[in-house]
């Protein structure tokens, strides 16, 4: 007691806490959403002058006004579920893949030139087999390429990642000059939308919802992607490397082999995102197909913690809050871009929540004694 | 061609390649600045952007004042705004506002990550989507304000206080158009680099804010107050950064602002901390090289295959991952990026 009477304590003191219940844990997420949604509104308001009600109503009926609406939103979520569930794995290893962007966009490559290219030669049902194939394939190679140089080399892949985004872009700029359509456009618009190629290498169509299949098939994936990680000796190993090496080589796992494995899965994951959105939606291929969404995946993952089922809440929450501060925009006259100041906000407020659940803040009581203290 | 030719190709290719490299060069000495206190900024183009937005909005208030005191009987007297634009008021005020606009988002990533412990990919990812939005959003809403009919703002009253050549340029043949032909901003973005090279190399606080880098709990130990030297780099590098945009926007496009033109010139920059292994004073030449090979598709003739032209685009994103291959693949210990580069620091955790 008489050395702490010497010493001050500082005003803040923190600790890490023991695991906190679950539920408390989403309380202090929700609580961080509700206070984001409320800076929100209160800057929705500031800038459009209307009242909160409409606010909200608007944001709603941006994913569940028609069932249109409803279903693009589904979609959308499907899609950003589809490459968050591929990156994770890579994540789990804590392997900083935030290349998804370029992974997903080789894979969009891959299906389009399997739709171009095979056309005349192929029949419908082997051009999807060859698409599939290719734009795992594509994507796989994407992530190989930074697992090889790290599990050898130690080369950070955060930046070999993030460069190999834009080797990306640059390709499929490169090959949208090439198969341009019309001549001179420098786009390639719809492919395969007229006789005689009418729909060669677009995903069927299952119950009458050209939506339906991706949104089964992402679902299905994200079954097995919770299977793969939780159940699996794969999934072990890759949580052992990701939390310590050291622990991985006396259990003899070999790291380096885990490492590629790991990363070939996440990038053939963010090819099929590809296929999905050329073979099953778009049937295009742009620069911008992706839309970011590979960088969007890498919160989503955070914040699910990495967990596929959590996965679906977490892009659900992302595409809601795009979709309706998007609607906010066309609808109060704004620029478009106010939908990503909403979205940076909401996610500062998440990622900031995160500290409340793993740390503890206590202050300096009077005089300098903290409660434990005393009570030795 | 003939090599007279080739020069005269030269001398006129060289200034391009510049103007081209200095957004490039603040972007990276500001970044190399916060990665050396050991925090991976992914914000830096959300903060380049919010740079260049800033001080558009300094600038265009400081023009709608002066617009204001110039209208006599509701018609604006052009000679007389030209007498009341005063050109220091011209350049303080967008420099200031930009490095305002930087140093908030500095603080948002430092508050994040530095006193919160969250995760630095997460917040870098999260601070470009911000602040490429509210980049674009101030500018649209400005665009509107300002009532014209083109997408954009034209400040080109103010802008030439910023790309005033140096006077004597133009006697100078060559050299002048090599060495003199850019805007003090150019200038200053060497000195700054230059700076900040001196600073991390040969001062203490340099020493220590590399051991913050390296290894945090070692610097700790030695009493080093780790997240001042966090705050501090990570701010000061946000600033610098920031007046990236503001060249851009002010100097290289004339005081024009049109949404997403700036591109992907943040994440080049942050390519180019790499390819310069973490040191400024590299930056200088490396920048201009990048901005060489960001405009070298423009003059590769290419015949009839205009599609190769996107190849050449890739040239700097190709060559920065060469670097960073070669410089693992060599582990020269000088070489590497700072050893807790990404982390966060908890006294308490081994």
């Amino acid at each position: 007691m008489t050395r702490e009477t010497k010493s001050r304590e500082p005003l803040v003191h923190i600790s890490r806490r023991g695991a906190m219940p679950w539920w408390r844990a989403w309380l202090v997420r929700a609580g961080a959403i509700a206070l984001a949604l409320a800076v929100c509104a209160l800057l929705c308001i500031l800038v459009t002058g209307t009242n909160p009600l409409d606010i909200g109503r608007t944001v709603f009926e941006a994913s569940f006004k028609t069932s249109r609406k409803f279903w693009v939103m589904l979609h959308s979520v499907a899609i950003l579920l589809c490459i968050s569930l591929a990156v994770t794995p890579a994540f789990r290893m804590r392997f900083w893949n935030v290349g998804g962007e370029g992974q997903a966009l080789m894979g969009c490559l891959a299906s389009a030139a399997c739709m171009i290219l095979l056309r005349d030669s192929l029949p419908n049902w082997a051009i999807i087999v060859c698409m599939v194939l290719a734009s795992c394939l594509a994507g796989a190679i994407w992530g190989f390429l930074p697992a090889f140089f790290k599990a050898n080399w130690n080369t950070n892949e955060t930046l070999f990642t993030l460069m190999m985004n834009y080797i990306a872009t640059q390709l499929v700029a490169f090959f949208c000059v090439v198969w341009e359509n019309p001549r001179g456009s420098g786009q390639i618009g719809i492919i395969n939308q007229r006789a005689p190629y009418t729909q060669l290498g677009w995903l069927p169509v299952v119950g009458g919802n050209k939506y339906l299949l991706n949104v089964i098939i992402v679902g299905v994936l994200c079954v097995l992607m919770f299977l793969y990680l939780s159940f699996s000796k794969h999934g072990f190993e890759l949580s052992v490397v990701g939390e310590s090496e050291n622990t991985a080589h006396y259990l003899g796992i070999k790291v380096k082999r885990v490492i590629i494995r790991t990363m070939v899965l996440s990038g053939a994951l963010c090819g099929l995102t590809g296929l999905l959105l050329t073979g099953g939606n778009d049937h295009t291929l742009t620069t911008t197909l992706v839309g970011g969404r590979g960088f969007t995946a890498v919160m989503v993952s955070w914040l699910a913690k990495f967990n596929p089922l959590w996965m679906i809440l977490a892009s659900f929450l992302l595409v809601f809050l795009e979709r309706g501060a998007g609607d906010i925009s066309t609808n109060f006259g704004l620029n478009a871009s106010f939908s990503d100041i909403l979205t940076g906000i909401i996610l500062f407020f998440i990622i900031g929540s995160e500290f409340f659940i793993t740390y503890r803040v206590s202050f300096r009581r009077h005089g300098g004694h903290r409660k434990e203290a005393i009570a030795k | 061609m003939n090599f007279a030719a080739f020069l005269a190709e030269l001398v006129s290719f060289i200034p391009r390649a510049v103007v081209q490299g200095i957004p490039l060069l603040y972007g990276s000495t500001g970044e190399t600045l916060t990665e050396k206190s050991g925090n991976l900024n992914l914000g830096i183009p959300g903060v380049m952007y919010v740079g260049g937005i800033s001080g558009v909005v300094g600038a265009f208030l400081y023009d709608q004042a002066v617009r204001g005191r110039a209208t006599v009987d509701g018609v604006l007297d052009p000679q007389l705004y030209d007498r009341l634009l005063n050109p220091f008021l011209s350049i303080a005020i967008p420099m200031l506002s930009c490095l305002l606009g930087a140093l908030l988002m500095g603080l948002i990533y430092c508050f994040l990550t530095v006193s919160l412990r969250a995760n630095q990919n997460v917040t870098g990812l999260a601070l470009t989507t911000f602040g490429v939005g509210v980049g674009n959003f101030l500018g649209g809403s400005l665009i509107k304000l300002s009532g014209s009919d083109v997408p954009s703002i034209a400040l080109t009253k103010i802008s030439i206080f910023f790309h005033q050549p140096l006077p004597f340029a133009a006697n100078l043949g060559w050299f002048g158009s090599l060495f003199l032909s850019y805007g003090f901003m150019a200038y200053l973005a060497v000195a700054i680099a230059l700076l900040v090279s001196y600073f991390l190399r040969r001062t203490r606080a340099g020493l220590h804010l590399r051991s913050v880098g390296e290894n945090p709990a070692t610097a700790d130990a030695a009493g080093i107050n780790v997240a001042r030297y966090k705050y501090a780099a990570t701010c000061v590098g946000s600033m610098i950064a920031g007046l990236g945009g503001l060249y851009y926007v002010m100097d290289y496009a004339s005081g024009v602002w049109s949404n997403n033109a700036f591109g992907d010139r943040g994440w080049l920059a942050i390519a180019l901390v790499i390819f310069t292994i973490w040191r400024p004073s590299v930056g200088v030449g490396a920048s201009f090289l990048f901005g060489g090979l960001y405009i070298l598709h423009m003059y590769i003739p290419t015949g009839t295959m205009l599609a190769v032209k996107e190849l050449y685009k890739m040239a700097p994103y190709v060559v920065t991952l060469i670097v960073l291959i070669l410089s693992s693949l060599r582990n020269k210990r000088e070489n590497q990026p700072p050893q807790h580069l990404g982390l966060p620091y908890f006294r308490e955790e081994r």
